[in-house]
């Protein structure tokens, strides 16, 4: 394989809303993509680090909580954008994800291709429904995925 | 922190980087007194107990798992335990070695990780692991190595690092060929030494002169450190099965946190995870990890909460020479897991998380459904300990400035290394574009 392209997808199965990324990359590895890995992790940042050393393109797909309306889809390219400050100290896995990424950056270990998918939640209380728009969004977050996968694999 | 009146001062973290889940902590200060200290902590109510009611209790290690992303094996293990005290049956040796040694995988990761990321930041005046990186890049990539092994262990043992797949009620559903764990040893070699250099590392830092009377609990073996199994002790004559751990413990609910507070009756706050462990049952630690601790400067005893983080690196020479022993005798057993016949029943399980005692009962129907189930996380019992320790810390030391006192009460509570709402991780996003 040319490249090696691995989707993550993050969340924990009873925090409602944060589903959102493990759904995400269920659907993906449905799709069956050549050339595609999809794994599922908790969000704890060491590991992701160790899991994202080897690829080359690498999806993560999360929920996320900001101002924006429930459903909204975020990209960020995590080459070209910065991570801001307050990615970290509202981040209840202390070490997480933004952390995970920044910590790699210092470390020269961040893969050449980082894209972060983040679905903004609206409900993260104990439970296993996903909000309706939120999942929708899921959704439409796996066309974008698959639709920049076949862009990389051309 | 806002100057209320020129006598009233209060000291107020909203969200506290670097503890597992989210937490806040407010103390206030009046005429140079503290009046109150409240760690809030917004611990979900008992979703999970209600959520496993009416399952199998086949289920109940999968579920409970899920509970937290950092120490999977520990609610996999009290609940295994529990199921198989309800049903009445006991595995056998091979399982239960390969079970501690599933834990030392836990243990070395969890561990690693407090030490290096989350801990080591307060004592050396760096805000994050990160900064640690900018200036030490060879000391953060040994604690990435090191949590790296553990991990490896539970994906041999588990199935997976993050919530092990394997484990079951009766054993696992496949147990590695011995070829497989035997690959392990020359990296747990090298994870021996790097966790002896964290001892050394940790033995330098600079501790606050903060002794306190604990009434400290942990498990007790006759012939081993305590992980999976043993009795319920204290420093203050405790003496207990794990069956009889709700008559003298009982949890009460507070107005400013979710979680409930655990308390030892008649007694009051007492304190769980590797200091009650050391405190209690230092004679079963391996030699080297002895020989590391009194090189560092531990006595027998150690009563400083801020020394957790030096014996946090004593567990983990000990986790990692225990998991050398574990794998070189470790033999293939012919089955990987004993057969099971549902039955009503009430079992109780307790075993020691790298954060402390996680005790699990559960109650089951005829048909092995559950009926009825209790989980008691190490952070819920450490809770009232660390308001007591936020209350005597920021007395003691109330004419520190507020930045230098804040950032103390935040070292002061993790020495618990609290878990406190594993199961979620979103991140609050502001978006800057450049």
């Amino acid at each position: 394989m040319k490249n090696r392209i691995l989707v993550i997808g993050i969340g924990s199965d009873f925090r409602c809303d944060d589903r959102a990324g493990l759904a995400v990359a269920r659907f993906l590895r449905e799709k069956n993509i050549p050339g595609v890995e999809v794994i599922e992790e908790s969000g704890e940042g060491t590991a992701l680090m160790e899991r994202w050393k080897d690829a080359e393109y690498v999806f993560l797909i999360d929920a996320v909580s900001s101002d924006s309306p429930p459903g909204t889809i975020h990209r960020v390219d995590v080459q070209r954008q910065k991570i801001p400050k307050s990615f970290f100290h509202s981040s209840t896995h202390q070490f997480g994800v933004a952390e995970a990424i920044e910590l790699s950056r210092v470390l020269n270990q961040l893969p050449p291709h980082l894209i972060i998918y983040g679905i903004e939640g609206t409900n993260f209380s104990m439970g296993i429904e996903i909000t309706p728009t939120v999942s929708d969004a899921g959704l439409r977050a796996v066309d974008l995925v698959i639709e920049e996968i076949r862009a990389i694999q051309v | 922190m806002k100057a209320k009146t020129s006598k009233t001062r209060t000291i107020k973290v909203d969200y506290l980087a670097r503890v597992e889940g989210e937490g806040g902590l407010i103390v206030k200060i009046k005429d140079n007194k503290v009046t109150d200290v409240k760690f809030k902590i917004f611990e979900p109510p008992r979703f999970f107990e209600a959520f496993m009611r009416g399952r199998d209790y086949s289920e109940a290690p999968d579920i409970t798992a899920r509970i937290c992303g950092i120490c999977p094996v520990a609610y996999q293990m009290s609940s295994s335990h529990a199921m198989e005290d309800a049903l009445g049956v006991t595995v056998d040796k091979q399982i239960r070695a390969l079970r501690r040694l599933l834990y030392c995988g836990e243990w070395i990761e969890s561990h690693a990780l407090h030490v290096y990321m989350l801990h080591a930041p307060d004592f050396l005046g760096f805000q994050d692991a990160i900064q640690i990186a900018q200036k030490f890049p060879d000391v953060v990539k040994r604690a990435l190595e090191l949590k790296k092994i553990g991990n490896e262990l539970m994906t041999i043992i588990g199935g997976r690092e993050i919530h092990p797949i394997n484990p079951k009620v009766g054993g696992f559903y496949r147990v590695p060929y011995e070829h497989e764990l035997r690959g392990m040893i020359d990296k747990l070699k090298w994870a021996l030494e790097a966790s002896l250099e964290t001892v050394k590392l940790t033995s330098t830092l600079t501790f606050p002169d903060f002794e306190q009377d604990y009434e400290y609990v942990s498990l007790r073996h006759p012939d081993e450190y305590p992980i999976t199994e043993g009795r319920l002790v204290s420093n203050k004559g405790l003496d207990i099965s794990i069956q009889e751990y709700e008559k003298h413990f009982q949890e009460e609910h507070v107005e400013h946190a979710n979680a409930l507070h655990s308390v030892h009756v008649g007694s009051g706050p007492y304190h769980v995870g590797p200091l009650a462990r050391y405190n209690l049952n230092y004679d079963k630690l391996t030699p080297k990890a002895k020989k590391a601790a009194k090189d560092a400067g531990l006595g027998k005893t150690c009563f400083n909460p801020f020394k957790s983080i030096i014996v946090r690196s004593v567990e983990l020479v000990f986790a990692c020479e225990e998991s050398i022993r574990l794998v070189e005798e470790y033999k293939k057993p012919e089955k990987p897991f004993i057969d099971i016949k549902p039955k009503a029943g009430t079992g109780y399980g307790c075993t020691e998380a790298p954060r402390g005692i996680l005790y699990h009962r559960y109650k089951l129907a005829d048909d092995g459904s559950i009926l009825d189930a209790k989980i008691v996380p190490p952070t819920s019992q450490n809770q009232k300990t660390i308001e007591k320790d936020l209350f005597n810390y920021v007395s003691k030391n109330i004419e520190l400035s507020e930045d230098k006192l804040t950032w103390q009460c935040e070292q002061a509570i993790r020495n618990y290394d609290p878990c406190i709402s594993c199961a979620t991780h979103f991140l609050k996003l502001h978006i800057e574009r450049e």
